[in-house]
């Protein structure tokens, strides 16, 4: 029922896009946080076996850390999903803000991996036996760039949001 | 001294047996008595319940137990199906609910009320059965416990028992099949589980990083890697089930704005 392509969106679904506008973020957020794990863990530790299970200078807080977020990431991939099923449920789906979150979310895991975990807790590192400085580059400027995409996303269904309610 | 300890090991495995088997018969026989009174109870259950018996037969018995005493890593597997697979397989036969049909009134409601009393509550809390499945489990890894369950039946008996009961404890916390006399909220229990899990994965990066004592360093890192992702595994069930229970639970009860006949 409900036209979900372009912006010519019914009024009903315009103003459930509204009233589920920070669930989208929050679904698509955590979709986010699970997915930049997951790829980590099954391209990075699994398929190209450059990160390490476990490396000899990984501090107490590192194990700690790593615990908590990689259970935290285990159980939003799934809690994201249900809350999309959500979304769809109660027609508030808002595909655009949803990605917004999904970025930022993705972007905002990959840059604490990146500066936290990799190098002050020092987990492990991305890759062994290489020049560490680019790679450690390179992974931080992706993050930055998913991030800016995902607050763009954002700004704009924001404003688009506010022109909804203004006209209401 | 090596074989009277085999042999040890020997006598023992008949008791757990008979355990096990009386376990089964047991619910069998409440569902006879059940199915007297009321609709058939689901055959899947029975299957769930099966399933946990099997599970917790073949890491006590068998080749499975013999290995484990030698191989850290059958050890872990062992650990995987007694303290969480078999825990997960039987609070989804919803045993408790099982016994209240099977029993009459009078035992029911004298049951019921002996699981409202505090001493239940306080065991079944999520926190309590998080601490004692997950802290059970730091304890017998980091102290001689471990080492000494291999040399005491005795010992193993008690280890066993207490990795399965709270292993049932808290998967019976985080998620409820069987009625609760004090239920917790989805988010209290979803960040419960999510502390519960973090610790598991830490301790199976720290038994990696400093192996158990008697345990050969390979041994200890295969078996934690293997702890790391099996309990990964296992817990993406009781996560799927939470949040399906709490998609279910948040259905929209009224016609939302937008949808058929609002407008």
């Amino acid at each position: 029922m409900a036209i979900t392509n372009g912006s010519s969106v019914d009024h009903a679904t315009a103003k459930n896009r509204v009233v589920y506008s920070s669930f989208n973020l929050w679904s698509g957020f955590l979709f986010g946080l699970g997915f930049a794990a997951f790829v980590d863990e099954a391209i990075f530790h699994q398929l190209l076996h450059w990160h390490h299970f476990y490396d000899q200078s990984t501090t107490n807080a590192g194990l700690v850390s790593d615990g908590i977020f990689h259970a935290f990431s285990w159980f939003a991939t799934v809690a994201s999903l249900f809350m999309y099923a959500n979304l769809r449920r109660r027609k508030g789906l808002w595909p655009k803000r949803w990605i917004g979150g999904a970025f930022l979310g993705t972007g905002s895991f990959q840059l604490y991996d990146g500066l936290i975990q990799h190098k002050v807790m020092k987990l492990h590192q991305i890759r062994y036996g290489v020049d560490l400085f680019v790679y450690d580059l390179v992974w931080n400027i992706i993050a930055l760039i998913l991030m800016a995409i995902g607050i763009y996303l954002l700004l704009r269904t924001r404003k688009i949001s506010n022109k909804i309610k203004a006209e209401r | 001294m090596q074989h009277s300890e085999h042999a040890e090991r020997m006598a023992i495995e008949p008791l757990y047996l008979i355990l096990l088997g009386a376990g089964w018969l047991l619910y069998v026989g409440a569902i006879f008595l059940s199915n007297k009174k009321r609709r058939p109870w689901p055959w899947f259950r029975t299957v769930f319940w099966s399933a946990g018996i099997i599970s917790m037969a073949l890491v006590l018995t068998g080749p499975l137990a013999a290995w484990s005493h030698t191989s850290f890593i059958a050890h872990m597997v062992g650990h995987l199906l007694l303290g969480m697979l078999a825990p997960l397989f039987m609070v989804l036969s919803a045993p408790m609910t099982l016994i209240l049909r099977a029993l009459n009134v009078d035992s029911a409601r004298r049951l019921v009320f002996l699981l409202k009393s505090r001493p239940i509550f306080w065991l079944s809390h999520p926190v309590t059965a998080a601490i004692l499945n997950v802290g059970g489990l730091y304890v017998l890894y980091t102290t001689d416990i471990y080492l000494a369950m291999h040399h005491n039946p005795l010992i193993e008996l008690v280890v066993h028992a207490h990795v399965f009961f709270a292993g049932y404890l808290f998967t019976g916390a985080i998620i409820y099949i069987d009625p609760v006399a004090h239920r917790f909220s989805y988010l209290y229990r979803s960040v419960i589980l999510i502390a519960a899990l973090a610790g598991h994965g830490i301790l199976s990066k720290y038994i990696y990083a400093y192996p158990p004592t008697g345990v050969p360093r390979g041994e200890a890192e295969a078996g934690g890697m293997l702890m790391y992702y099996g309990g990964d595994a296992i817990d993406l069930m009781l996560i799927v089930i939470l949040c399906y229970h709490w998609y279910k639970a948040t259905r929209p009860r009224l016609p939302e704005i937008g949808s058929e006949g609002a407008n």
